[in-house]
């Protein structure tokens, strides 16, 4: 029986080990870069900075198409922004409230407990603005993807020409990380300095790009750190309570002849 | 055997207090714990394999208690199931902790049953006089199955709503009335709504059910008592040890481990066990490139999916887990642990990898040689059943068994 476990220790092993290295032909997409993420390991982390500055680039890029309406305005407070600067990015917005007494609906400024406004009134309107394609929801794209954070970084960073005699649809661009290798959405971060940072970084390229990628993971897990933290307390609780339940059953099972 | 147990053993509570006589004789409950917990003999030699059973009904625990607490926030409604799980992730107090308790729970229930059916497949735990006891688990298993299944539709994600759709339709694979069973299913023509809400019914349902058959288990084991690594029956009374303190101790040991397991996935990767198209909303209009259940069903889907015809790959799929009711009747062997067969040894360590690599099989895309290899697979787990198993013992030498478990315990020990 020890035999077994090895073994089916192994396979298990192998077989994570595996996992996503299927399919490199043609037209399928290539497995996503690997980067290193500061949120990654058991010990892991936000890097708030990144996340406020990744906040701009949504807000001023990505927004323009894709909306986040799992996330509300008073959660930015958790990435660093004070309730008054929550409050000043909200009113930024309007909000379609109402009835009002009167029986009318009414436009009002954002407040903090609104969920983020989308770019589009409805589905048919974010595809007649695209050319029929839906520009996805990002509060979740992070987790909808295998791999996400290295997915969505290796298909912002890596546009480019299709290769000869690869057929191409019209509207469509070329993205090896794309399943199928055409993607609706042109390339959204094409040069160094697109945005201006509030802080003073400089937004080349793979800057932008690593700090979307920041703020993409904390909209989709926002409580990555804190179950982390309590994650290493368990395990470091759970392991010293093994330990002296082991001693413990040695000590019980010794009388036993 | 230490004094303090034979005192206890003497001495009952119910003799030793007034207050537990007075319980007891309206509510005989006082007796019962102490007779299972006390004087029941359980067989000495029993190693952490069978901490499985126990560990599965902590599991379940688990799952029922973080499942009430889901229930409380969330919404049975296709338009807001998806959103309301989101809430329950960002919104309320340690939501998140509950939901992944409850999702990498589920896994963590399959990963017990497995070990736990493993432990009775090698050391024949199916066979005389256990033959009930095993049946009544295979029920467990079998229930466990149906509340996994309905319990991943509730999401409403990409992936719960095309393995309701696919799932379900299987049932249309049975002659002349298999449509009309689907649209009962469904409570419709498609997966929608009326689905969702019954799905939800009855994974609230279902688990209590389970309890029920666990307690029905329970009744069965004491009756029959625990197998153990050698198959040999209790013969005196040195080859037993009550439940408490030494099983208690020794389960608890159990139930760490299995909890810093759980607690790794819990905290550090609580989605990796899961399919990242299920947080994409459900959309009938779009279907996932791959539509995969979740990692515990995979070797059956892998059978599934393994014979070219609908109704076929069905029955197989089924028949895979019948197979098992019929197992104590197709091991004829007199042997009852496989420690002591060397020739089953080989077989069922094939039979354990196979089924894994059926697993692998069923996650990889069912085309080219993967269809292959899923019938050859298919072929073996069969064959397992139905002809090695019943044929091996005339051609099998087996070890000498020990003379009785007090042998075998002073020999490893």
């Amino acid at each position: 029986m020890k035999k077994l476990f090895l073994i089916l220790s192994l396979i298990s092993f192998s077989s994570f080990a595996n996992e996503g290295g299927q399919d490199v032909i043609n037209s399928s997409a290539l497995h996503p870069k690997q980067m290193k993420w500061e949120f990654d390991n058991p010990f892991g982390r936000f890097d708030r900075a990144s996340i406020q500055r990744g906040f701009q680039v949504y807000k001023e890029v990505c927004s323009a198409c894709h909306s986040l309406k799992l996330v509300s305005y008073r959660n930015l407070a958790a990435i660093g922004f004070s309730q008054e600067e929550v409050k000043q990015i909200a009113s930024e917005y309007l909000v379609s409230d109402g009835p009002n007494d009167d029986g009318e609906m009414f436009e009002r400024p954002g407040l903090p407990s609104d969920k983020f406004v989308g770019p589009y009134a409805n589905e048919q309107a974010a595809r007649s603005a695209n050319g029929g394609a839906l520009p996805p929801d990002l509060s979740l794209i992070v987790k909808a993807r295998h791999d996400g954070p290295n997915y969505v970084y290796s298909l912002l960073s890596s546009y480019a020409d299709a290769p000869d005699g690869f057929h191409m649809n019209e509207g469509k661009y070329y993205n090896p990380y794309f399943e199928g290798r055409q993607i609706s959405m042109p390339a959204p971060i094409s040069d160094d300095g697109q945005v201006e940072y509030k802080d003073g970084t400089y937004a080349t390229k793979e800057q932008v790009i690593i700090d979307v990628v920041n703020f993409l993971q904390w909209a989709a897990e926002p409580e990555t750190e804190h179950r982390k933290k309590m994650g290493v307390r368990t395990m470091i609780f759970l392991g010293v309570l093994f330990l002296i339940l082991i001693a413990a059953k040695k000590a019980v099972w010794k009388n036993i002849k | 055997m230490s004094n303090h147990l034979q005192n206890d053993l003497e001495k009952s509570l119910v003799e030793k207090s007034k207050a537990a006589k007075w319980v007891n004789d309206r509510l005989p409950i006082i007796g019962m714990l102490e007779n299972v917990l006390l004087k029941h003999p359980y067989p000495k030699n029993l190693s952490y394999w069978w901490s499985f059973g126990s560990i599965a009904g902590i599991a379940l625990v688990v799952q029922i208690l973080s499942g009430l607490f889901l229930s409380m926030h969330y919404v049975a409604n296709t338009q807001m199931a998806f959103n309301s799980v989101e809430h329950i992730m960002r919104d309320v107090n340690y939501g998140w902790l509950i939901r992944y308790i409850h999702a990498v729970g589920a896994s963590m229930f399959f990963v017990a049953l497995y070990a736990h059916i493993t432990r009775g497949l090698y050391y024949g735990s199916y066979k005389a006089p256990r033959e009930l006891l095993w049946w009544i688990g295979i029920v467990i298993f079998l229930l466990t199955m149906a509340t996994a299944f309905v319990g991943y539709v509730l999401p409403w994600g990409q992936m719960s709503f095309w393995g309701a759709t696919v799932i379900t339709n299987l049932f249309s694979a049975i002659p002349v009335v298999g449509e009309s069973i689907v649209a009962w299913l469904w409570g419709g023509y498609s997966v929608d709504n009326p689905t969702l809400n019954r799905f939800f019914s009855l994974h609230f349902l279902l688990p209590f059910l389970i309890v029920g058959v666990v307690l029905i288990h329970l009744v069965s084991l004491h009756t029959v008592g625990s197998n153990n690594p050698t198959g040999v029956q209790i013969k005196t009374k040195k080859d037993i040890i009550p439940f408490h303190p030494y099983f208690t101790i020794k389960d608890m040991v159990g139930f760490v481990a299995f909890f810093l397991i759980f607690g790794y996935f819990l905290f550090f990767y609580p989605n990796s066990l899961g399919h990242p198209d299920n947080y994409i909303p459900a959309n009938p209009m779009v279907t996932p490139a791959h539509i995969v259940p979740e990692w515990y069903f995979l070797p059956f889907y892998a059978i599934l999916r393994a014979v070219p015809d609908k109704l076929g790959g069905v029955l197989m799929m089924f028949g895979a887990i019948a197979l098992l009711f019929a197992l104590p009747f197709l091991d004829r062997s007199k042997v009852v642990s496989g420690a002591y067969r060397p020739l089953f040894k080989k077989v069922f360590y094939l039979f354990i990898i196979n089924f894994v690599f059926l697993g692998w099989l069923g996650k990889s895309p069912a085309e080219g040689w993967y269809i292959w290899a899923s019938r050859f697979s298919t072929f073996y787990y069969y064959a397992y059943f139905l002809v090695i198993l019943p044929n091996l013992p005339k051609f099998e030498k087996t070890l000498p068994l020990p003379e009785s478990i007090d042998a075998d315990f002073q020999k490893n020990h």
